[in-house]
């Protein structure tokens, strides 16, 4: 699968899944891989390095996804210094764990901001470029959780729930342009994000999964990319589980 | 700016936007059924419009542009 003369941006691509992808994209051969990050700089700056070492043009870009006009300047400055976008990872995501009856205001509505309302942001402005060049591809990251739900993530599932409906509406209006639009949903996965829980709530966990183990982030881009790519150029409006069994 | 000003840089969009020359392009012209408009193409063509004139065209306007003609008069009624 080749990526050769293709742009890609890949949000929250400092860390985790995001900078699995980038550095998935770049071993691929893409031209050109911008991620956005929130605020980490130095793991920005170090996933940069190693795209740079793959042979990619990269470009960290600080923003926050929550941001709508930051997203579309994000877009549009993309395709003013690149000439296009071909591919858009909305992967930046955040949790903020507790019971639906402890839930704030303010933690409901920055887990919407930035798990839906930013792809939402992202693929709207992204689509205009792909529809001039009548082509392209979105992968949104969801989560195994928007669809079996998970005690605690009443937010996150809400969200990554409708990340999926959003991934299928934006397959139908903009498959006559050839963009595809498709999710990966992966299921546990080594992150920072499921590095807090404690040893008695993984070995649960992994007991829930088919295949015995927690995910890796590559394990998680490999699917990001064929979903990207010419493999899959017949495959829109789809949801690809990388879960390792536990929710089928 | 004059109605025929308008009138070839509308033209001038539609022909790139749509792919169809622009002697196929009349007043009475339908994008839908004249042209083989879709609707992305009209989302498109009105968001190119906004651009190039510097003027808003809100959705419950844009549903009444069915015909070239349309499209340049509202310009033409709408452009400061």
């Amino acid at each position: 699968m080749s990526f050769k003369d293709k742009v890609v941006l890949v949000t929250g691509g400092s860390r985790g899944i995001g900078r699995a992808c980038a550095v998935a994209f770049a071993k691929a051969g893409a031209s050109t891989v911008i991620i956005s990050y929130a605020g980490n700089e130095a793991a920005a700056q170090e996933t940069v390095g190693l795209l740079t070492a793959e042979g990619a043009k990269a470009e960290a870009l600080r923003f926050d996804v929550a941001d709508t006009d930051a997203c579309t300047s994000a877009v549009e400055g993309i395709v003013k210094a690149h000439g296009r976008l071909d591919v858009l990872v909305n992967n930046a995501g955040t949790a903020v764990d507790g019971l639906v009856m402890r839930v704030k205001d303010e933690d409901w509505d920055k887990q919407l901001d930035t798990n839906l309302r930013g792809p939402f942001a992202l693929i709207r402005a992204a689509c205009r470029p792909m529809m001039k060049q009548r082509g392209g591809a979105i992968v949104n990251v969801t989560s195994v959780v928007g669809d079996m739900g998970n005690p605690g993530q009443s937010a996150y599932s809400a969200a990554k729930a409708g990340l999926i409906g959003l991934t299928k509406t934006v397959a139908k209006e903009l498959s006559s342009r050839g963009i595809r639009v498709n999710a990966v949903s992966p299921g546990f996965i080594s992150t920072d994000m499921t590095a807090h829980l404690n040893d008695d709530l993984r070995q649960k966990m992994i007991g829930g999964i088919p295949l015995g183990r927690l995910g890796t982030p590559e394990e998680v881009a490999q699917a990001v990319l064929f979903l990207s790519g010419d493999a899959s150029t017949y495959i829109t409006g789809e949801v690809l589980k990388v879960n390792g069994g536990m929710y089928m | 700016m004059s109605t025929s000003v308008i009138e070839t840089k509308v033209k001038g969009i539609i022909a790139d936007q749509l792919g169809v020359g622009e002697d196929e392009i009349k007043p009475e012209s339908s994008f839908i059924e004249d042209l083989g408009a879709d609707s992305l193409d009209i989302v498109e063509l009105v968001m190119a419009m906004e651009e190039e004139f510097e003027v808003e065209i809100p959705d419950e306007e844009a549903e009444n542009i069915k015909t070239v003609g349309d499209a340049i008069n509202y310009i033409t009624t709408h452009k400061k």
